[in-house]
């Protein structure tokens, strides 16, 4: 089981993890806003994380950790 | 004391590596380009490290780097180089790193001449670069004495954390004098005194320890706080380090103030106007910034001065301060000459003796 | 539990001041893993690395790199960076400097810097704009690029094609190993850490000097979203800028 872990006040809401995920994970959300303002990125299909990073490596805030239970 | 014959340029180059300086970068140009040839031939001999740089531009950059790893850095070039240079010393001057760069003024302004001048005077003591900073800034008249500051300059930009400035001339680098040479400093970095410089921070260390070395300050609240903590030493600097001369001044009533390789053309004027019965006498700032004025004030605004003349190879720059340190007291007379021509002892003897009848 | 991905002790705490898709982070991350891994394998010591920022949107980069940092003036960096080097030659020395820095008013530095064969390692971002003085026009802005100094587009008669600085310093003899590379998407990015780390582990064998160019996007600047930004970057800046290693001393010595 991988976990996607995105800390929301770093996030910037850029939609890059989201277009590097390959299985559809992460969107942006469309309800919550941080404190800066953004839509931060969450994982909306956690279940299809194959633990590839590539959101992480993406994310030009540095905003995303990944366990592997 | 043994004397040894030596060329100006060289003999501040040497002293320059006996007070610890293992750096230099610099660029040829005229009258100072000895120093860099000399530094080329003896920094390998010391371990220490000479490099041509592509401008003056670079070399005061590579000043800037050097210098924040906490060694002893030096530079040194002629006065359109060091309008190049001006850029680099306004970061090294607001990030506080010591340092010691050389001046060797020569005509201007522009490409100017090759010869000697003083017109580098307002540069050097009223800023240059952008923004409030000053640099402590020596001018030497004689190659000894250009040694003997070089001794203690590095000593005294760290203690300041401040660039020390030579506003030398190509007289000094160019002329020989017999000189004595002092005996090799043992310099090496102490980050312990030096906890601001570069000397390999680690992640796990005191995070406030780590060096940053810049000039940037985006806040305007911490700019200023940044601005009144270099005021606050250049106060101090003004407080401490004031140095001057004064020569037969102590029953004069002409004063007569000049810095420099021209103080000596003054002062043969002054001796052979004492040897006629003329109360004549120098005051010569060697510590141009921070400026005698209270030293002058205590010289040249006594009773018995009648007035005070200032003489120099420009069109009266360290005029200004003079006359702001009489204030109006006593009148200033001044005798200049433009384009690197320096004046004859007659010339100012001349002068000296029309200011005399004129009273 | 394992941790698959994390953030690198080698940048700080402090949250990276860039606009929302701006390529610095990723790059910044890169250097940064890039330093941390040399260390891990026991060939740097930890404690002997000095990074010099430039002036642009990476201004601030003394605040992120968690190292003994400068900040330089406008394209003085590879200046710098070599003063440094000289005084402390076991140190892994890095530039970090954009296109406005280093393709135009830091050319002179550059140039030299790799003339010499400095030891030092030059990030190079280019975002063929001038990012934080608000968008104007650069050396490296494509023909036909609107910026807020060629609202017309950049007029090649007027304004020069873009200028190539990996192809140009790989002329340079002085220079050891340079290579362009981008950051649009997974496969590029684990590129482009390769080539940094390459780089400096050049440096630390005490070759020459060494730039990866790192394409960027400036999304702000440039008018258009994050992911719309990569898609333009990947459409007109790559094929002008074409990715791949210029120069390779040490390989073509293999």
């Amino acid at each position: 089981m991988v976990k996607v872990m995105i800390n929301e006040l770093l996030c910037k809401g850029c939609g890059l993890c989201v277009r590097a995920c390959p299985k559809g994970v992460l969107a942006l959300s469309k309800e919550k806003l941080n404190a800066k303002g953004y839509h931060p990125a969450e994982p909306v299909n956690p279940e299809e994380c194959i633990g590839c990073a590539s959101c992480a490596r993406t994310c030009p805030d540095v905003a995303i950790r990944i366990e592997r239970e | 004391m043994a004397l040894t014959l030596m060329k100006g340029s060289e003999a501040i180059a040497e002293a320059a590596i006996r007070a610890g300086a293992r750096f230099f970068f610099g660029y040829p140009i005229t009258p100072q380009t000895e120093i860099p040839e000399y530094m080329s031939a003896r920094m390998p001999e010391v371990n220490g490290c000479f490099l041509q740089a592509e401008s003056e531009i670079a070399a005061i950059n590579m000043v800037y780097g050097a210098a924040g790893t906490g060694e002893r850095v030096i530079t040194s070039s002629s006065s359109p180089g060091v309008s190049l240079k001006q850029e680099g010393i306004s970061y090294i001057a607001s990030a506080k790193l010591p340092c010691v760069i050389l001046n060797v003024m020569r005509g201007g302004p522009g490409l100017g001449s090759i010869q000697a001048s003083q017109g580098d005077y307002f540069q050097a003591t009223k800023g240059g670069g952008n923004g409030d900073y000053h640099l402590l800034t020596y001018a030497p008249a004689s190659i000894q004495e250009a040694i003997d500051i070089m001794m203690f300059a590095f000593d005294k930009a760290e203690k300041y954390r401040v660039p020390v400035l030579f506003l030398a001339d190509g007289i000094i680098a160019q002329m020989m004098e017999p000189v004595e040479m002092p005996e090799m400093v043992d310099f090496k970095v102490d980050p312990e005194k030096k906890p601001w410089a570069a000397t390999g921070w680690k992640p796990g260390d005191d995070p406030a320890k780590r060096a940053v070395i810049n000039s940037l300050y985006i806040e305007t609240e911490a700019l200023s706080v940044h601005n009144e903590a270099l005021q606050a030493t250049y106060r101090e600097i003004e407080k401490n380090e004031v140095c001057w001369e004064n020569y037969k001044t102590d029953d004069a009533e002409i004063v007569v103030t000049a810095f420099g390789t021209v103080s000596r053309v003054v002062k043969s004027a002054v001796d052979e106007l004492r040897a006629e019965g003329v109360k004549v006498g120098l005051f010569r700032p060697i510590s141009v910034w921070p400026f005698p004025s209270d030293a002058l004030r205590e010289t040249a605004c006594r009773d018995g001065v009648k007035a005070v003349l200032d003489v120099e190879v420009n069109e009266g720059q360290m005029l200004e301060d003079v006359k702001l340190a009489i204030n109006g007291d006593k009148p200033v007379d001044f005798f200049g000459h433009l384009g690197s021509q320096f004046p004859t002892t007659e010339e100012i003897k001349q002068k000296i003796l029309e200011m005399k009848e004129a009273k | 539990m394992s941790v698959v991905f994390e953030k690198t002790q080698l940048l700080t705490d402090k949250p990276f001041h860039y606009c929302p898709g701006c390529n610095h982070g990723i790059i910044h991350r890169l250097v940064a893993e890039s330093i941390d891994e040399l260390v891990k394998e026991g060939k740097l010591e930890a404690g002997n690395i000095v990074g010099v920022a430039p002036v642009g949107c990476s201004v601030f980069a003394y605040d992120y790199f968690n190292c003994d940092m400068y900040e330089a003036a406008h394209g003085r960096a590879p200046a710098v960076a070599t003063g440094i080097k000289r005084a402390k030659k076991d140190t892994l020395v890095f530039t970090y400097q954009g296109d406005g820095d280093l393709a135009s008013i830091g050319t002179a530095e550059i140039v030299h810097a790799a003339h010499r064969g400095e030891k030092i390692v030059t990030i190079f971002v280019n975002n063929a704009i001038y990012g934080m003085t608000g968008g104007q026009m650069a050396p490296t802005t494509l023909v036909g690029q609107k910026t807020t100094t060629s609202p017309y587009g950049r007029d090649e008669a007027w304004c020069g094609a873009p200028i190539k600085m990996s192809e140009m310093l790989a002329q340079v003899p002085g220079s050891y190993y340079i290579e362009r590379c981008a950051v649009n998407n997974t496969a590029n990015i684990v590129k482009t850490k390769k080539a940094i780390k390459k780089a400096m582990q050049y440096q630390l064998e005490g070759k020459g000097f060494c730039m990866i160019e790192v394409l960027s996007t400036c999304p702000t600047n440039w008018g258009l979203s994050p992911v719309e930004a990569m898609k333009w970057l990947e459409g007109n800046m790559i094929p002008y800028y074409p990715l791949g290693v210029y120069k390779d001393k040490g390989a073509e010595a293999k």
